[in-house]
Parts: structure tokens; sequence; C-alpha cells
């Protein structure tokens, strides 16, 4: 693809080694120009690209960093590589093939955010990625690309690859760093927020792996070149994971406002056995579900939050006409009432009593009313929690429910109908057994 | 039908305190329990346990070594909680009383607290498992292609195996290569229900997992992406 820039190399033999990896100008002239801007001109720099967080909340970048206050104290770069949101895997793909380019990221954003210590927060579950990180990170403290004075400039950073132990809350940025301070990784109330009281209560830019990635190339085209790729606030191309009914799925790396059609029919060859799509989550399982109707729009941030949903993480989950929304619903809503961390109540409770009502639909126990109440459910968790885990499943349930309402009374009602025929049979059988 | 006669399933073997039994080394507490003092009423008169006493607490030295390293690396040492508790895992397979307390005694912190972070995270294990580490993603995009079926038939494979620690897991993140699992960290998939006894085969005799199906050998970019074939 011609519009590739970090998908460029990727499957370069040896691309996480540090040899290759400077041989293809990586830690070079990018990485001094960086470090030789006052900050402010390196942190305008990010503002004027327009990137915008890739983790899912889609805040600028510059402004995030230009957020973190100026004095003396200790203060944090975390790198967000929990990479938890069902259905999203290019953190994975980059981090696996290209470590080094996420060092070269993070010594960038730790320099503009002014901090001196940095950590990149892996899921547990990628061991093998961490440990690609470990040995890169080894590298380039060998190098003298990471410890006291980088590339000669005053400048130091340390950076520590920390693993966490499986649970989708540390993706949310407070929670992840309660878990890196070694606790529970319970939310945090916000404000403060993060650049003021993060971690150890010190000033801490927290970004997602993907984003911090971008810098470097940012700094090598120029701000103003990386502004023209894409469409109106929504710059530059972006790592989408496809996964689901499609033939291929994949990471793939697009210009932003790219068409939803072009990227599932084009890119991913289509739906398996050549089914027609139901609905698809844009942007992880966390965001609103969208429809066949809304294949022709623009995958950016903009257009999708227009048609009610968002782009998230940049991740398409697709489910064929073939499959039940009632059970892509159950599966979801088990999800998040698994990963709920339990300290909200709507959260825990509403997510408890979502599942019930799913698996009350599917045993042919619901009542159609049961669909209201799940549906008002939703309603009273959205925006009543100190983090969007509870809104997370709200806002995918509560679109289903709006969506498919017909399939959803249909499937109590067949269900109903079963059940009370499985009871008669079993009557009958029973009648008949004492009888004989 | 009659009450009351049934006998208590014999435990096999002479079981005492933390005999480790069979190939698996799981270890055994009285009675055949996998779990310590599993019926042990909680007392309300005692004092919570303290920060235990270095001077009679046996904690390996290679362990004690691992714990030490990772508090060095952070300004509170606190923060090595994780992987403190993750490395005396590698080591006793499970979170045990005795690796919690290990923990607890080189990080100077109760066996409360870790027990309370332990009991967070899906990785750490607070009752006793099998060793290898079966974690099959049954989340939205594995299950569009076939998760259920896949964790059915590779529980059925491993049958009543004590190595064996199978569960269902949360998106892994890995939606590409669906369904897929994650054995001994190692990702493969797509895991095809006929690949599961070689899979299985393959843990049991400590060779390489599907060596074709991990995904680090898979390229990023689809060579066929685009294409409309």
């Amino acid at each position: 693809m011609s519009s590739a820039i970090l998908f460029k190399d990727i499957d370069e033999p040896g691309l996480g080694t540090l040899a290759v990896y400077q041989r293809r100008g990586g830690y070079g002239d990018v990485l001094r120009k960086g470090l030789s801007m006052p900050r402010e001109a390196l942190v305008n720099e990010l503002v004027e690209s327009g990137l915008r967080g890739r983790g899912g909340a889609g805040f600028s970048m510059g402004k995030k960093a230009s957020f973190m206050p100026k004095g003396g104290m200790d203060k944090y770069l975390v790198c967000n590589a929990d990479e938890s949101e069902p259905g999203t895997f290019k953190d994975r793909e980059l981090m696996t093939k290209s470590p080094h380019m996420l060092i070269e990221g993070m010594i960038l954003a730790a320099y503009a955010a002014g901090a001196t210590k940095s950590f990149i927060y892996i899921r547990g579950e990628y061991a093998q990625q961490a440990d690609i990180l470990d040995a890169a990170v080894a590298e380039a403290y060998a190098d003298g690309l990471l410890g006291e004075n980088i590339l000669g400039f005053d400048f130091s950073l340390e950076l520590v690859v920390h693993r966490g132990a499986g649970a989708y809350i540390c993706g949310e940025e407070t929670g992840l760093l309660d878990s890196l301070e070694g606790k529970r990784g319970n939310p945090r109330l916000k404000p403060p927020f993060p650049a003021n009281q993060g971690l150890y209560q010190g000033p801490t830019l927290i970004n997602n792996v993907e984003t911090l990635m971008t810098i470097p190339h940012i700094l090598g085209m120029g701000a103003a070149k990386y502004a023209e790729i894409g469409v109106e606030n929504s710059t530059g191309t972006k790592l989408i994971s496809v996964s689901g009914h499609v033939k291929r799925p994949g990471n793939y790396e697009i210009e932003l406002g790219m068409s939803a059609r072009e990227i599932i029919y084009g890119l991913c060859g289509g739906i398996e056995g050549d089914h027609e799509v139901k609905l698809w989550f844009p942007g992880g399982s966390s965001s609103p579900v969208l429809t066949s109707d809304d294949l022709d729009l623009g995958y950016d941030f903009d257009s999708l939050a227009k048609a009610g949903s968002m782009l998230g993480s940049g991740a398409i989950i697709v489910v064929d006409d073939q499959t039940s929304v009632v059970e892509v619903c159950l599966k979801l809503a088990k999800f998040y009432r698994h990963e709920s961390c339990g300290k909200c109540t709507p959260c825990r409770e509403g997510t408890q009593w979502t599942v019930k009502m799913l698996e009350r639909m599917k045993s042919g126990t619901a009542t159609p009313m049961d669909l209201d109440i799940m549906a008002s459910v939703q309603e009273q968790i959205t925006g009543h929690c100190l983090c969007v885990l509870g809104d997370a499943m709200a806002m995918p349930v509560g679109s289903m429910i709006a969506k498919f309402r017909p399939e959803f009374e249909e499937y109590i009602e067949a269900a109903r109908e079963r059940a009370e025929r499985e009871l008669v049979a079993s009557l009958d059988a029973g009648l008949v057994g004492s009888a004989t | 039908m009659s009450h009351g006669t049934q006998e208590e399933p014999a435990p096999t073997g002479d079981l005492t305190l933390g005999q480790h039994v069979g190939s698996g080394e799981v270890p055994r507490y009285q009675g055949g329990s996998r779990t310590p003092g599993w019926d042990d009423a909680v007392d309300l008169t005692k004092d919570p346990a303290v920060i235990p006493d270095p001077a009679t607490v046996h904690v390996p030295e290679e362990l004690r070594a691992e714990i030490e390293a990772h508090m060095a690396k952070y300004p509170d040492e606190r923060s090595a909680a994780i992987p403190a508790l993750m490395a005396a895992q590698r080591r006793h397979v499970w979170c045990s009383p005795e690796a919690i307390e290990q923990v607890a005694c080189v990080m100077r912190l109760t066996p409360g607290y870790l027990v309370a972070v332990a009991s967070f995270y899906d990785m750490l294990e607070t009752s006793p498992v099998g060793r290898h580490r079966v974690y099959v993603c049954t989340n939205i995009s594995c299950s569009l292609r076939g998760a259920d079926a896949l964790l059915e038939r590779v529980v059925e494979e491993v049958g009543d195996d004590p190595d064996f620690n199978v569960r269902s897991f949360e998106c892994l993140g890995a939606c590409d290569i669906a369904p897929m699992a994650s054995v001994d960290d190692v990702y493969v998939g797509p895991v095809e229900l006929d690949d599961v006894p070689a899979l299985i085969g393959q843990v049991r005799s400590g060779a390489e997992v599907l060596p074709e199906k991990q995904i680090l050998r898979r390229k990023s970019v689809d060579p066929n992406a685009g294409s409309t074939s």
C-alpha cells in the first residue's frame, strides 16, 4: 500500500534488532532533530500534526502533552500496551515486529513531556511481545539510546517494561496506573487527571503504542505534511484490526476517511461464505454497532461519531446475517460482567443484570418487558461510573436493542415456545412413564 | 435409594500435607484436597497475618533474587507486586499460601495485601491448577469462528489430566488467527478441531506447539490485501 507509514518495511527480516532498525534510518536524524528542538516546539509540532490518540478516546496527542506542568518534579511517561479491547490486535503486531520504533517514539514523547522515567505497561498475555521489548530495551541501553544523556544531548530517560497479569480494566488509564503501582487495577476518580496527578502522584503522560510510534514519522515528514494525509480532524494513517466473518482478517494500515465498504469488501475480501453483513463494531466491542446501511461511511473520527458510534481503537468486528444478534449480545455482556472491577454499582450490577436478562431470553423464561428493562438498565449505566467500562457495555448493547428490536422479540418468543414444548414433552413422558 | 452408606472417595495413595503425588506434582493436602485449609472457618479472634519474619520463612535464593531485581526497577518498590507474584507463581504453579508468604517476606508486605492483588488478575491463580496453561479465547471475534467448539474439544482431549489448566479466556488480542489459544504463553491459531490432539500431545511431550500456526511466524501484511479473490 502506498500510504503505509507504520507498516512500511514491517515484514523486513530482523527489523526488531537495533542494527537493522538503525540501517533503516532509526535513531538517526529524526531523533537528533527532536532532541535539539525546544520542548515547546516539539509539542507544537505534535499539535499541528493533528495526531489523535489511537487507543480509543481519540484525544489530541499534542494537547495532552501540553497539559503536562512545567517544573522540576518527577514526571512520568507511560505507554499503554494493555490492548485489551476485544477485536484489537494492532499494537501486538507493532511491538512484535518493530519494538525499536516504540522506544524511539517514547524517547521523543518523554522529551516533549519533560519526563525522565518511562514505563511500558504491557498485558501479561503478551509474554512473547514483552520478551521482544525486553531484548530491545536492553539493546538500546547498551547503545546509549536510553539512560544518561541520550545521543550526547542533555536528556536522560529510564525505560521499564512492566507486565500486567490479565485484566481488561488495566487498559483504562487510571486503572493502569494503580496496577503499575502494584495494586488492584481499580480506576480512580477524575479529576485530578493523570497530567496533574498520575503515577506515584506525579504528572504523567499516558499514550497508546500506535500513537507513540507515529511520533518519529511525524517529525520525519514534518507536521504539515502529516496533516495532509487523511481527512479533516482525522489526520494520518490508522492501523485497523479487522476480525469476525471476513475472508481475510488481519491488520491493515489505511488512510483515515476510507469507506468501510472498501475496507470490508476490498481489503478483507468480503464476508465468509458470501453472506451479508448484519452488523459491525467500528471501534472494538465497546463501540455502538452499525449495520449494513452504514457501510458507505468514511472510516474517520467525525463520520463515525456522526453516525452515533466511534472509531475507538480501530478494531472492526464484522458479524454476518447468519448469526443471532442475541447471542452476540450475550457474549459481549458476559465479557463486561467478568471484567467489571466492581468499584461502581451501576457497572457491577448493570452488567450482571444484563447477563441475567439475556440468559432468561435464551432459556425462554423472559417476558417482552425484560427487553425494555434491559434497555433502561443500559441508560442508567451510561455516564454514572468512574470509568467507561460500564458505558462500554451499555453503548453496544443499547444500540443492538435499538437497531434489532424485532429480532430480539422474535428470539424471546421462539425461545419461550421452545421451552413450553419441552416442558409439555417432558410432562407427557413422565405421565406415560408412571402409567406403565 | 439409601443415603449415608456411600463412602467418601478414597484419596489416591498415602497423602500427607503438601506431598506431591503423580506426575503432575500437584500438592495434595488432608483428605486429598488440593486447597489447604479449604474447610477452616475464618477465626475472628485471630489477628490478621503480619509481614512474615525473614528469620522463619525460607525463600528460595533464586526467587528472592528475582523479586529483588524487580523491586529495584521502580521508584516505589511496591510496583513490583505483580511481577513478584508472577515469579512466585512460576515456581509454585499457583499463588499458594507458601508462595504468597515468600513474596510477602521479600517485599515486606502483608500476605493479605498480596492475596487481594492476586485475586484481581486473571493470570494469577488463587487456587491450585495444572502447570500447563491453555487459554482458549472465547471472546466475540473468536466465538464467531468457532471458539466454543474448540474449547469443548480441548477440554475433552485433556480429560482429567491434572497437568493442565484449561480455561476460556477473554480477548487475547489475536483475532486475526481466530479461533486461537495461548498455550504456555505461545499464541497459536487458527486452531482447527483436528489440530487439538496434536496440540495437546505436543504440550505433553514438551515439543513446540503447532509450529506452523504460531503467531510469530505470520506476516504482518497480507499479500492478498485488496485483491478480490
